[in-house]
């Protein structure tokens, strides 16, 4: 269980972009200073040849690589890396403070389905997650790969993953005064697009869950299915729109919202395991 | 012939041919079209099943827009004995072939193949699960 939430706070409310990673070959953490080092030179070289793309994106960048220890499911788990660039200060180094223009960090939690099929030299940490410029994630991106001979993608979530997100986290009960479960869908093929919000008071939402879910702690697909068609129902009787026929692009609860280009937003650590452990799975799909 | 679902009008029915074979499309893209199938099923008279009903799922191209669970699909289909055809309509390459798949069926399930009839799909589907 991921314990102190102050080391994790850095997680929450930022839109972190997902991708699925593969092993990477002979990582070792006892190099991440060298890492950090051969990473900064790498974008050094990348501004030596003239890449820099985007208006804004600086490249004197200061890079700092760690691992995050309690970041994990189980003990076979890798421990999470955590790879943060900061805009070197041009200011006397009294009072200023390095600047975070770009985090990204790769994880596991209980990815043991890919960590038990891989040979010895191989470090399984398959979800990876950034914020920041993307001309950054691209250079950091392209020196793992070079690297640790490892492969990125950007991770999909389908509508019918987004609707067991939405079922199971519109089920956690929370303390404090949640904000309404929202489902967005898009509507295809029109002429112009239209994206319909479906706002559900997060107690009507739990409280539809509840009915539901038979044994808590599972979750089956049957369950998540009469949730979602629950949903649907009450939304044709009012309005007269078939829900079931629209792409369900975007979920949203007071634990954390998800869009299907693989975005995510982690608002509540308390669940900050359950996400990241239904995220791992998703990313070792797409491995696979 | 094609309906978006059934019951088919009865105002038309001394003008319809005879129907040799039904395809029910179903998108994965959307749990609608799953649902719509469904009920259409219930409107087809049971000898149809032997062979002359056939499930075509669309869509199967893009993994990451899909809204229906495949073993749902594959349910269905061991639950009518039908068989199951899986295509992408944006591909021409692929779009053609279930054409041409889809043509031979309905050849064979008007009679135009001597020695083989539609009730050979039954057994197809049969010897399958048995593997």
């Amino acid at each position: 269980e991921i314990v102190d939430p102050q080391k994790t706070a850095f997680l929450l409310r930022k839109a972190w972009t997902l991708y699925s990673v593969t092993p990477l070959y002979r990582f070792r953490r006892a190099r991440l200073r060298d890492y950090a080092r051969l990473l900064g030179a790498f974008i050094a070289a990348e501004k030596q040849k003239g890449l820099a793309v985007e208006v804004g994106v600086e490249l004197d960048i200061k890079v700092a690589v760690s691992s995050l220890a309690d970041l994990r499911g189980s003990e076979q788990d890798q421990a999470a890396v955590l790879v943060q660039l900061s805009l070197r200060s041009q200011a006397s180094s009294r009072n200023s403070e390095d600047k975070l223009v770009w985090s990204g960090w790769f994880c596991s939690v209980y990815g043991d389905d890919l960590s038990e099929n891989v040979p010895e030299d191989f470090t399984c940490l398959p979800l990876f997650l950034t914020h920041g410029a993307e001309s950054y994630t691209s250079m950091v991106g392209r020196w793992f790969q070079k690297t640790f001979d490892c492969c990125f993608r950007r991770l999909a979530i389908s509508p019918l993953n987004l609707s067991w997100m939405v079922a199971m986290w519109a089920g956690c009960k929370l303390d404090r005064a949640a904000s309404a479960v929202e489902l967005v869908f898009s509507v295809p093929r029109l002429s112009q697009p239209l994206d319909i919000s479906y706002a559900i008071h997060p107690e009507d939402a739990k409280a539809l869950w509840d009915t539901v879910q038979k044994t808590p702690g599972e979750i089956t697909q049957e369950e998540v299915d009469v949730f979602m068609d629950c949903l649907y129902a009450h939304f044709h009787r009012h309005f007269r729109i078939h829900l079931s026929a629209a792409k369900l692009v975007k979920v949203s609860t007071a634990v954390a919202s998800a869009h299907c280009d693989g975005i995510v937003k982690i608002l509540h650590s308390q669940y900050l395991s359950g996400v990241l452990m239904l995220l791992t799975e998703l990313a070792i799909s797409q491995i696979q | 012939h094609i309906a978006t679902s059934l019951p088919l009008p009865s105002e038309r029915d001394h003008l319809r041919p005879r129907i040799d074979l039904v395809v029910f499309m179903i998108d994965i893209k959307s749990k609608y079209s799953l649902k719509n199938v469904e009920t259409s099923l219930a409107h087809v008279d049971a000898s149809f099943f032997l062979g002359k009903v056939c499930f075509l799922v669309t869509g199967v191209g893009r993994v990451n827009a899909c809204s229906i669970e495949t073993n749902a699909i594959c349910k269905l289909g061991e639950a009518y004995c039908s068989p199951m055809l899986f295509c992408e309509l944006e591909l021409e390459g692929v779009r053609v072939a279930t054409a041409q798949r889809l043509l031979r069926m309905l050849q064979i399930c008007a009679g135009y193949i001597p020695g083989v009839s539609a009730l050979s799909f039954v057994s197809l589907m049969r010897n399958s699960d048995d593997d």
